[in-house]
C-alpha cells in the first residue's frame, strides 16, 4: 500500500513536474494571473495525465515501438479535445479565458514525459495513479502561483476582495507588475529554491565548477620591469 | 492469446488505423452530444452582455424575460435604414469576409482602426408601451493588445448612454481590462454623446472627471495605467456615433419619432 501512496505523492514535492523536473512551465506561466481558471486548467490537466496515461499503459504490450510515440499523441490529443469540448458546454466564462491553453495541454511535456518514462512500462492502475500524483504536484505549484499573482495583482482571491482596492475606496494598490507572465518565473524560482533549501536531495550537482581563486597569487604584486613591457 | 510480434507491419498497420478510428468515433460521438449544450451557451453569453449592455436583466428580472421585449434588426450603416435580412443568420465575422458586405477604411475615416467596416449592421431595439426605450449599438474599435468589441446602449432621446459592455478584449487584467470594473461602467449611465451642434463630444478623459468641468456629462474618468484602452474607447464612441457608424440611422430613427 505504501507503494501506491508513495508513487501517489512522491511527484507533489519530491519529483515535483514543474520544480524539479521543469516541465509544464510554460502554461504555468499563461494561465495563472487569476485563480478561478488556474484551477480550471489544474483540474483539466491532471484529468488529461491521469487518464492518457491509464490509456497508454492498457495498450503498451501492443503498442509497436516505432510509432508509440504518435499513438500517445493521438490518445493526448483526444483526450484534451474531450476536456476542451466539455469546458465548452459546462464552463464557457473560463473555457474563453483559458482559450487556446486547454488545447495546449497536448504540448505540456508533463503529459508525454509521464506517458513515455512511466506508462510504457507499468501497469494500467499504477500508471493511473503516477499520472493523477503528478497531476497534483502540477496543481500545487499552479495555485500558489494564482494565489500570490491575484492577491498581489488585483487584492483578490477568487474574485473575493481581500485588500480593499484603491480605485474602491481601499488602500491597496494593485501591484500590475504580478499580472505580467514574467512574475511567475521569479515565483517558481523562488518555490525551487524553498524546495530545494527543504529537500536537500533535490540540489543539482553543478556542471562546471568554478575554478577557486589560486592561494599563490600575492595581493598586488610588486610591479616588475618584465611585466610593463609585456603590457 | 496468441504472441504477437508487436513491431510487426501488421501489427504497426492495425495498431494505428484501429486506433485513429476509435479516438475519431469517440471525439465525434461526444462533440454532437454536447453541440446543442455549447451553442447555447454561445448565444446566451451574447444575449447577457447585449442585456447588461443596457443594464436590462434588473429591470426585466431575467436575460430571457428581457430578450423577449427586444426586436432585432439589420440596418443599411450607410443610408441608415432598416433592411429586410433575417437577423438570425447575420454574423459579424462572415460580413467581413464577404467581398462587397464591407468597405476599407482610409486613414482619415478610421478613427476606431478597424481597417474594414461592414455595410449592415445588427441593431437591438428595446421597446416600451410601443416607444424606443433603449437602442443598443454594437461598437468595435483597436485598444492596446487587439480590438474591442462590445454594446453601447443608448436611452429613448439617443443622446443619453444607458451603458457600455465589453464582450471581447484583449487587454492587460487590472490595467486595461478594468474596462469590465462594473464601478467603472456605472460612470457611463447617464452621460451624453451628442453637443448642441450634433458633434460628438463623449470621451474618456485622463485622470478623474471633475464635477464643476462644463464638459461634466460628457467626460469619463480615465482608469490609470490605460491611457491607450481608454483613447480606443473614446476613438471607438468618436467613430461609431458618427456620420460613419450610426448616425444615419439615429437621424432616421428620431425623423420617425417626430
Amino acid at each position: 500500500m505504501s507503494n501506491y501512496s508513495e508513487i501517489l505523492f512522491r511527484p507533489v514535492f519530491k519529483e515535483n513536474p514543474i520544480a524539479l523536473q521543469m516541465l509544464g512551465i510554460c502554461s504555468a506561466l499563461a494561465v495563472t494571473s487569476k485563480l478561478y481558471p488556474t484551477l480550471i486548467m489544474c483540474v483539466a490537466l491532471t484529468v488529461t495525465v491521469s487518464l492518457s496515461n491509464f490509456f497508454i499503459s492498457m495498450i503498451r504490450n501492443i503498442t509497436p515501438s516505432n510509432i508509440r510515440i504518435i499513438v500517445q499523441m493521438t490518445i493526448i490529443s483526444s483526450l484534451v479535445i474531450l476536456v476542451d469540448q466539455a469546458l465548452k458546454a459546462y464552463d464557457y466564462e473560463t473555457s474563453k479565458t483559458l482559450s487556446v491553453f486547454v488545447g495546449l495541454i497536448i504540448t505540456n511535456c508533463i503529459v508525454m514525459g509521464r506517458a513515455e518514462a512511466f506508462a510504457m512500462q507499468n501497469p494500467p492502475g499504477v500508471s493511473f495513479l503516477d499520472g493523477f500524483g503528478n497531476g497534483l504536484g502540477y496543481s500545487v505549484i499552479l495555485i500558489i502561483l494564482g494565489t500570490i499573482r491575484e492577491l498581489f495583482g488585483t487584492g483578490t482571491i477568487l474574485e473575493y476582495e481581500i485588500f480593499p482596492l484603491v480605485q474602491n475606496g481601499g488602500w491597496y494598490v494593485p501591484n500590475n507588475f504580478f499580472l505580467l507572465p514574467p512574475v511567475s518565473f521569479i515565483l517558481i524560482g523562488l518555490i525551487i529554491w524553498a524546495l530545494r533549501a527543504w529537500q536537500k536531495d533535490q540540489v543539482e550537482e553543478p556542471e562546471f565548477r568554478m575554478s577557486q581563486n589560486s592561494p599563490e597569487i600575492v595581493p598586488n604584486p610588486p610591479p616588475t620591469p618584465s611585466s610593463k613591457t609585456a603590457s | 492469446m496468441p504472441k504477437i510480434n508487436k513491431d510487426s507491419t501488421l501489427n504497426i498497420t492495425f495498431v494505428g488505423i484501429g486506433l485513429c478510428l476509435l479516438c475519431s468515433a469517440i471525439i465525434s460521438f461526444i462533440a454532437i452530444q454536447l453541440r446543442s449544450v455549447q451553442e447555447n451557451n454561445v448565444v446566451l453569453d451574447m444575449q447577457k452582455k447585449i442585456v447588461s449592455s443596457a443594464g436590462l436583466d434588473e429591470v426585466y428580472g431575467s436575460v430571457e424575460n428581457a430578450m423577449s421585449n427586444i426586436k432585432t434588426l439589420i440596418i443599411d450603416l450607410d443610408r441608415g435604414e432598416i433592411v429586410d435580412i433575417n437577423p438570425d443568420t447575420y454574423e459579424l465575422s462572415k460580413e467581413l469576409r464577404e467581398d462587397g458586405k464591407y468597405k476599407f477604411l482610409s486613414a482619415e475615416e478610421d478613427v476606431a482602426s478597424i481597417k474594414k467596416r461592414e455595410k449592415y449592421s445588427k441593431v437591438y431595439i428595446e421597446y416600451k408601451d410601443n416607444e424606443i426605450n433603449t437602442l443598443i449599438l454594437p461598437v468595435r474599435g483597436y485598444g492596446l493588445w487587439g480590438i474591442l468589441y462590445g454594446y453601447l446602449a443608448i436611452e429613448g432621446d439617443f443622446n443619453t448612454v444607458a451603458g457600455l459592455e465589453f464582450y471581447e478584449h484583449k487587454e492587460t487584467p487590472g490595467l486595461g481590462a478594468e474596462i469590465d470594473n462594473p464601478k467603472w461602467k456605472a460612470l457611463w449611465k447617464g452621460k451624453k454623446i451628442y453637443q448642441e451642434n450634433g458633434e460628438v463630444s463623449l470621451k474618456v478623459i485622463k485622470g478623474s472627471v471633475m464635477k464643476t468641468s462644463d464638459n461634466f456629462s460628457y467626460e469619463i474618468d480615465g482608469l490609470s495605467g490605460a491611457t491607450l484602452t481608454c483613447n480606443g474607447v473614446s476613438n471607438l464612441i468618436a467613430y461609431w456615433m458618427g456620420n460613419d457608424g450610426f448616425l444615419n440611422f439615429i437621424n432616421n430613427l428620431q425623423k420617425v419619432d417626430v
